[in-house]
């Protein structure tokens, strides 16, 4: 690559002083201080850098912003590496590292471009043709060619590792969110400051100026840059006013919410200081909002528009007057409008030749005489009709043209070998779009624009609107500004500015102009491309059109139109007007497809922000957490909850441990750590009411210092929670709940006090973290907790099976529960939660075995006992279960009517039934279906699924409960539970109460 | 996002609040004198309106009072809040 040489001598707002070392595709370059990765590459020419989608076409740098639709690169690499980045945005940075996308194996040798070349056999709809129609008949042939073709359409690589930078997150408000920092942006700030708003301005570029960056403007006599320079310092210097700049608003939300995505550390690349973030989102409400978002310029579609060197005008103008690179020596410029009349005396006074192709038959005289004063060659009623050329322009041709953009006199060649088109501009109004605007069609700039949103608090102004003068934008702004701090309530009056801008006399009209040419299928001057970034041509929207895909919606998903990563900010337009001229509609009656945030896309890294690794949810440890880890626990996550599986000792497998811990319980005594278990305090009169209305079974017999246990169901009679709740006092009881039903269950209570009883007098207070709890469970409970330091009489008469007790243990007051979840005696000792390792620490000195959640689940499957969420998932009843028993037939309460339904009450339902494989030594698989038949012909005849299933020390073998259809009628038969992979383990059905079935250990 | 203004707190992001569904779905005083059909009714049948629409939320991550919002379905507009069973007291904000 030979040096800079299209970099001009003088002007545009570099810092030659600076000059950074780069590299893209493995090349050394060299940029200024204020460059873009984009401008940087062009001082050395439009070379290619991409390769397109679908036919790996050439392509190079076509616009100068967001709306790139071609320069997507992959910048740095590893785990910091960013795919599909538009060159156009990336600020340039000592080091860069950048390299194309979409091209293989090199964007100057890309083996893909066949497809191009065989393009005829590839039209719209052809994968869906090919592969998913009737024609070759099933989706065979797809799964066959689905991955080459993935690989062949892919757009760029995924980083490497985790990401290794940090992302903030950022919440404000204010009065006035001002999106844009060009003329109107700016004016409307201003005018907001000025009455005391509290005021955000959001530009996405480095500074501030929008358009007026370009620095071919003039305001009141002056540079249009010195009058920025003074709003910036205005705004600066006003007390409540906060510029972000390099942040795009990417989202506009209900109630005027917004998300803005600031680049903070990215721009100085990896070696960014360490204290920043690389990007920031933040979380903006605003009571008003004024979009001053701009327009982008949209081209006109000709004969290989797509060559690199081919470029939107107002492109060519910003990169030659920002930047100072103009990337050729002879420069031709089509339009339709007036705008490119600007871009070619910037040109003209940098000493490039340039020819100007007007489509109109009359620009205004005062334009016409300007530019041809300047010497630059203005042809009227002309259009480009193709340029020649593959990696490069080698000349364009250019001829009149008729309304409908056919050609009407032979083409003429032009020398050229850059390219600036202008169609016209679409108002940007993305954002507006998301708080609900109507895209409305305008005649006469010919552009879609948002309607009214003001009853929204949101307003546009500048460009956005569809206006085109400076003096315009200002004013617009201005207003803006003014009434958007008036709605928020700043009243402050202030004087409006007067400014004299350099807009010159009045314009004319646009002619609009949206394909020369190349819709006819019998067309062979070359594709004319409407959306670059997914080539799709103006042809592919003709042939939609004939294949009567004509709504906008179908037309987007045939052809592409408008998808990818820039969403067709350059395109859209385009082909929904083309679609328009092929059915006779206007553009407004074919409609536009809906704008949905981001604007730009967002990396996920700044979406999740610290939400991530350790911080992603919180980690609830109870008080004896430490000592667990620190004696071999294995833990298991239960909602927010570590919880210890299983404690492996040194040399010992999971399950010898588990088998230890089961083993241990049943012969001696365990302990488990039960803080995590729910507790809501429940205080006053009415308790017991509420207590018989959520629970299935009766509440009114329950005694102080008793417990009991209670079934909560959703009035589809489906269970939803259980536990034990105790009476303390008369008016004072406390409920416990599954672990990972805690909130719910408060939830639950609040919703009906609330809303349904509010004349229950019921404090419902969650008290779980409050205490620390250990079950003490095993034949030798009573003698291990007997032993401990206390005024506790634990004998059976005086505290039996179902009481509560209060009393001090260690010092500490504590709250005794003597209730069962293991089938053995069992005492749930309750302390203030600091005091919980104290106790852990003395019933392990006494000779328990600390056992985990999986033991406590192997215990209290072989006593049958359900687990909510395990046996039941959201369609089962108590009857379904065998807890017929605790469904009061007495009183109303929450979900009863539901158990006459039909469907509830009929006798073969699902039940809860016990399982034994034949083999002994099997397990069977939890989850596995249940069948009669396992060879029979599918559909196979599915009657249920093994909810629970483990190995048991104390049986010997596999066991496992399951809910079976008609199981509790079934029992003795043989049936059979599917593996996941293949064949079958044949179990019998029996009781699901495997162990001490007359419960006489519990009292022991 | 909605700016909710819960009736005890005042404007606080929808992202603070769960919502509750419909509201005023009364729970019938004598479930058993109910048809099958009347009381599938009372737990399953929601009305699915398009347009002002009463909801029932909850200010989960505040006060955790729940309170009646009538929101527009299609535009998400809101506005009139209500209390159940009481006055709210005068909300700031």
């Amino acid at each position: 690559m030979s040096g800079p040489q299209f970099r001009l001598s003088a002007g545009g707002r570099i810092d030659r002083a600076a000059a950074l070392g780069f590299s893209f595709n493995g090349e050394s370059f060299t940029g200024y201080a204020g460059d873009t990765l984009a401008s940087a590459l062009l001082a050395y020419g439009a070379f290619p850098l991409a390769r397109s989608f679908k036919y790996h076409r050439p392509r190079g740098i076509y616009a100068a912003g967001a709306e790139e639709p071609n320069a997507l690169v992959q910048l740095e690499s590893g785990a910091r590496s960013q795919p599909n980045l538009r060159a156009t945005q990336i600020e340039l940075y000592s080091g860069l590292n950048a390299s194309s996308v979409n091209a293989w194996p090199s964007v100057d040798f890309d083996l893909m471009r066949v497809n191009d070349w065989l393009s005829p056999l590839f039209p719209s709809g052809f994968y869906y043709k090919t592969f998913m129609g009737a024609g070759i008949g099933t989706g065979r042939w797809w799964k066959l060619f689905e991955p080459f073709i993935r690989r062949a359409a892919g757009f760029g690589r995924a980083p490497a590792g985790p990401d290794p930078d940090r992302y903030e997150r950022m919440n404000a408000h204010c009065d006035v969110l001002v999106v844009g920092g060009g003329p109107a942006g700016l004016s409307a700030a201003l005018a907001a400051a000025n009455r005391g708003s509290r005021v955000i301005l959001a530009d996405e570029q480095a500074e501030p100026g929008g358009d007026l960056l370009a620095g071919d403007r003039g305001i009141d006599g002056a540079p249009a840059m010195d009058w920025t320079a003074t709003a910036m310092e205005t705004l600066g210097a006003a007390p409540d006013v906060t510029v972000l700049t390099r942040t795009t608003v990417a989202g506009l939300y209900d109630d005027n919410f917004a998300t803005a995505l600031e680049s903070v550390g990215e721009r100085f690349g990896p070696d960014a200081p360490a204290h920043l973030p690389r990007l920031r989102l933040w979380r903006i409400r605003a009571r008003q909002i004024v979009l001053a978002t701009g327009a982008h310029e949209r081209p006109y579609a000709f004969a290989n528009n797509d060559t690199p060197g081919v470029m939107l005008g107002n492109a060519v103008r910003h990169y030659a007057g920002r930047y100072a690179v103009v990337p050729g020596r002879q420069v031709l410029l089509g339009t339709n409008n007036d705008s490119a009349y600007r871009t070619a005396l910037l040109l003209a006074q940098a000493g490039i030749a340039v020819t100007l192709a007007d489509a109109r038959e009359s620009p205004p005289a005062a334009l016409a005489e300007a530019v041809r004063s300047a010497g630059i060659v203005l042809e009227t009623g002309c259009a480009i009709t193709a340029v020649a050329g593959d990696r490069r322009i080698r000349g364009a041709k250019i001829a009149p043209v008729r309304a409908d953009g056919e050609i009407a006199g032979s083409p003429r060649p032009v020398d050229a070998d850059l390219v600036g088109v202008s169609g016209g501009w679409n108002p940007a109004l993305h954002l507006a779009s998301h708080r609900g605007a109507r895209p409305v069609w305008n005649e006469a700039p010919a552009c879609f624009v948002p309607d009214d949103l003001s009853a929204l608090g949101v307003r546009v102004a500048g460009a956005v609107t569809g206006a085109g003068a400076l003096a315009e934008c200002l004013e617009q702004g201005y207003a803006a500004g003014r009434d958007a701090a008036r709605a928020a309530g700043r009243t402050k009056r202030i004087r409006k500015p007067v400014l004299k801008t350099d807009d010159g006399a009045a314009g004319a009209p646009i002619r609009p102009l949206w394909a020369v040419a190349g819709r006819r299928p019998g067309d062979r001057r070359g594709k004319a491309f409407v959306d670059l970034q997914n080539d799709v041509t103006a042809k592919d929207v003709a042939l939609a059109a004939r294949e009567n895909y004509r709504s906008v919606e179908h037309l987007k998903r045939y052809t592409t139109l408008g998808m990818g990563t820039d969403q067709g900010k350059t395109a859209n337009v385009t082909g929904l007007a083309l679609m328009g001229m092929e059915t006779g509609r206007s553009p407004d009656a074919v409609g536009t497809t809906t704008f949905r945030p981001p604007y730009t896309p967002i990396p996920f890294g700044a979406l999740a922000g610290r939400d991530r690794g350790a911080l992603f949810d919180p980690v609830r440890e109870t008080p004896m957490f430490d000592w667990h880890a620190a004696n071999g626990a294995v833990f298991e996550d239960v909602g927010q909850w570590k919880r210890p599986y299983a404690y492996r000792r040194a040399g010992e497998s999971l399950e010898q441990a588990i088998d230890r811990e089961v083993s241990a319980v049943r012969n001696a005594v365990g302990i488990m750590d039960a803080s995590t278990l729910g507790k809501i305090d429940l205080k006053g009169p009415d308790v017991v009411t509420l207590l018989n209305r959520v629970y299935t079974n009766d509440w009114e017999t329950l005694k102080v210092g008793r417990a009991r246990y209670g079934l909560m169901c959703h009035e589809d009679g489906m269970i939803f929670d259980d536990g034990v709740t105790a009476r303390l006092a008369d008016d004072h009881y406390v409920m416990t709940t599954t672990t990972g039903n805690a909130a719910t269950v408060l939830n639950w209570l609040e919703l009906w006090l609330q809303t349904e009883w509010p004349d229950l007098r019921v404090f419902a207070t969650s008290v779980t973290e409050a205490w620390a709890t250990a079950t003490v469970a095993g034949p030798e409970a009573r003698k291990l907790v007997s032993d401990l330091d206390g005024d506790i009489d634990w004998s059976d008469e005086a505290f039996p099976h179902m009481a509560i007790r209060n009393g001090a243990i260690l010092g500490a007051p504590a709250r005794i529960f003597r209730v069962s979840f293991s089938g053995e005696a069992s005492y749930e000792i309750n302390v203030p939660a600091h005091y919980g390792l104290a106790l852990w620490q003395a019933l392990i000195g006494g000779g328990a075995t600390p056992y985990g959640t999986e033991a406590m689940h192997v215990l209290r499957a072989e006593k049958g006992f359900i687990i909510v969420g395990q046996e039941t998932d959201g369609t089962v009843t108590p009857q379904d279960v065998g807890m017929g028993w605790a469904v009061s037939k007495r009183k109303d309460f929450i979900g009863k009517r539901s158990y006459s339904r039909p469907d509830t009450a009929r006798p073969d339902r699902k039940h809860l039934v016990g399982l034994l494989p034949l083999d002994s030594g099997t397990v069977l698989p939890e989850g596995g279906q249940i069948v009669n038949d396992p060879s029979q012909e599918p559909p196979v005849t599915m009657l249920g699924h093994v909810t629970s299933s483990y190995r048991s020390p104390s049986l010997n073998g596999g066991f496992a409960l399951a809910l079976l259809k008609n199981g509790r009628n079934r029992t003795g038969d043989t049936v059979h539970v599917l593996k996941l992979d293949e064949g079958a383990d044949a179990a019998r059905v029996v009781d699901p109460v495997f162990y001490d079935r007359d419960g006489g250990r519990l009292r022991g | 996002m909605l700016l909710i203004r819960c009736p005890y707190c005042g404007l606080r992001d929808e992202s603070e609040f769960s919502c509750g569904g419909e509201a005023d779905i009364a729970r019938p005083l004598e479930p058993e004198k109910l048809s099958d059909a009347e009381w599938a009714d009372y737990v399953f049948m929601r009305t699915n309106t398009k347009g002002r629409f009463k909801e029932q939320w909850v200010h989960t991550h505040g006060c955790g009072r729940w309170f009646t919002l009538v929101r527009h379905t299609v535009s998400h507009e809101h506005g009139e809040t209500g209390v159940f069973g009481g006055v709210a007291p005068e909300a700031d904000g």
